[in-house]
């Protein structure tokens, strides 16, 4: 057992409002490092798992352990204020009674020993120097959360929660929000876990990813190696498909398109602005995928892909199945009717021609 | 004419012992608030009977049980001559701990509600930055609640200032010790010195209404600088 991974193990029944109890039954290994996505419909307790985490939800008996620490198992709790770990909440939760700085100040005085460069470190990579002196009631709501965002990392966390912390946003904001946390996951080496039902968000930011439903853990593992799954169509319903890692290696500034080469192909995208040699992510959706036996020349479609079929598996709709193939290294998935895979004798081992009718850059 | 010595005696005793039960009630009274506001315990619906009975019981009644309980007699009588403290009734702290029951729910409640409308999300998120529980009572809930806590005072204070029956019940009418302003005013219209009575009870309802002037003024005051957490 790896000492930088976290275990977690959580029992828990709660009466709701509604009638219907709802449980949590979680035993589950989380990565030591990069952003761990926890990603489920509203209600399949994604948020109840992080407040187990940060302890803010008791549970009887559980197990937590962090790294080589116990944090929580049947002898003993401790109390969230004990932990140390940094949370954000969903919606801006900073105290209206301090200004910008005052709650940042109230997490640097009970950080403890911290870094001396800590606090400019984490106001310049958060951009709220111009925000400090102003209360929270004068901010927007990106800045808002830009600000406790910074706050939670000045208590010098060693894991952060992130309970969706751009749900309460606008499309707008959310993208003011974006950059800021991936610079996050590139200059602080921090676990966090980052609970979300957006999936443009985790498809831009997680490396890790755990699907929850009903209480349940039904997937988990690389971002990449979770999305291939073609088991889990109903858990992930219109958002099926996977992302792939990439680099834009060439731009065509006559087509205004962007050569991205990503392990075991390269694809033709529309040019967004990004720099050739930037490290990007594509996602391609397994309903803009279909397959041919042939390489058809004479169609509109711009990138086809040599591939070979892994696994073919029922669709939740049962006039559709979902595809997995194999493209070099990497994985696609595709979902087709029944009636055409059947009709293109398609079966483990075939090869066959992926057609991309589209795929995006994530933003 | 203006008032007597034993008018100013009066005052003087009245507003000694309104600080006195104000503070102590502060004491006592935030941990119950906090509990009532908090707990999902099934005895909260009870305790805040109790606490509350105050307010509709006659204050004679509640005087009579605390005379009873204060007494040579009674569990409170008893532990206070066994601590050799003698007994309670007619004296200054009797009134004190009389005044303390007679005066609570106008203490606890606004400081419940103050608690209860903070929720608790600011006491959660002060938690995850390392703040202890005072820590946490003392940086954030005191500070959001602060409305709560200075019209808990306020009304603590006017309530135990104006209050008549539990202290006739209690203390009776030593000057100095017990005879305070509302049973100084009543020993006046008892003997028929009408114009003495009138000096101290205009006294009194020009105090009351300016107490309850700055309360209102202040609550105008605090909502409108009121925020809703997060909003």
């Amino acid at each position: 057992m790896q000492s930088d991974e976290m275990q977690a193990r959580f029992q828990l029944s709660l009466p709701s409002p509604a009638g219907e109890g709802f449980s949590l039954d979680i035993d589950t290994q989380l990565p030591g490092r990069g952003i761990t996505a926890v990603f489920g419909p509203s209600g399949c307790g994604k948020t109840t798992f992080l407040r187990c985490l940060a302890g803010l939800q008791k549970t009887s008996g559980g197990l937590l352990r962090v790294r080589d620490e116990i944090w929580q198992d049947g002898a003993h709790f401790l109390p969230t204020h004990e932990r140390p770990l940094g949370y954000v909440f969903q919606e801006a939760s900073l105290f209206p009674h301090l200004s910008a700085e005052g709650n940042l100040a109230y997490a640097l005085k009970r950080a403890g020993a911290v870094s001396p460069g800590l606090y400019d470190r984490v106001v310049e990579l958060m951009g709220i120097g111009p925000l400090l002196s102003r209360l929270p009631q004068r901010l927007s709501g990106g800045e808002r959360q830009r600000v406790a965002i910074a706050r939670a990392l000045l208590i010098a966390p060693r894991l952060l929660l992130m309970d969706e912390p751009l749900a309460s946003l606008d499309a707008e904001r959310k993208r003011e929000i974006l950059p800021y946390l991936e610079r996050l996951r590139s200059e602080f080496d921090l676990p966090i876990v980052y609970v979300s039902h957006a999936f443009e968000e985790v498809a831009r930011l997680a490396d890790h990813l755990m699907v929850m439903r009903g209480g349940r853990v039904v997937a988990q593992g690389d971002l990449s190696a979770v999305l291939s799954r073609i088991d889990l169509p109903v858990a992930m319903g219109e958002d099926t498909g996977v992302v792939l890692e990439g680099r834009i290696i060439e731009r065509d500034s006559h087509w205004h398109l962007a050569r991205v080469a990503f392990a075991g192909g390269d694809l033709w995208l529309r040019d967004g602005g990004d720099p050739v040699g930037r490290e990007i992510r594509v996602r391609v959706l397994a309903r803009d995928l279909s397959l041919s036996l042939a390489c058809h020349e004479d169609t509109s479609i711009l990138n086809r892909l040599p591939a070979e079929v892994a696994e073919i598996a029922a669709d939740a709709d049962s006039a559709m199945v979902l595809v997995r193939l194999r493209v070099g290294p990497s994985a696609l998935v595709a979902r087709l009717t029944r009636r055409s895979a059947e009709h293109l004798g398609l079966a483990p081992g075939s090869a066959v021609w992926a057609q991309v009718k589209s795929a995006a850059i994530v933003k | 004419m203006g008032f007597t010595a034993e008018d100013w005696m009066a005052i003087s005793l009245t507003a000694r012992l309104a600080l006195t039960v104000t503070l102590l009630l502060l004491l006592i009274g935030t941990p119950i608030a906090w509990w009532l506001a908090r707990s999902r315990s099934r005895w909260k619906g009870l305790i805040g009977a109790i606490v509350a009975l105050p307010l509709v019981l006659p204050p004679s009644v509640l005087g009579f049980y605390l005379l009873l309980a204060m007494g040579p007699n009674g569990p409170i009588g008893q532990l206070t001559e066994a601590l050799g403290l003698g007994t309670l009734p007619f004296t200054f702290w009797g009134l004190v701990i009389a005044s303390i029951f007679y005066s609570m729910p106008f203490v606890v409640q606004p400081i419940q509600n103050a608690i209860e409308a903070l929720g608790e999300r600011p006491i959660e998120v002060a938690a995850t930055l390392r703040a202890g529980p005072w820590d946490r009572f003392f940086t954030v809930v005191l500070p959001l609640a602060r409305p709560g806590f200075v019209t808990a005072a306020i009304l603590g204070f006017a309530h135990t200032v104006g209050e008549f029956g539990v202290i006739l019940m209690i203390g009776g009418n030593i000057p100095g010790e017990t005879r305070v302003v509302s049973v100084q005013i009543y020993d006046y219209v008892e003997t028929l010195d009408y114009a003495r009575a009138h000096w101290l009870a205009g006294a009194m309802l020009l105090f009351s209404f300016a107490v309850l002037l700055s309360l209102y003024l202040f609550r105008q005051r605090s909502s409108r600088a009121a925020i809703d957490f997060g909003g």
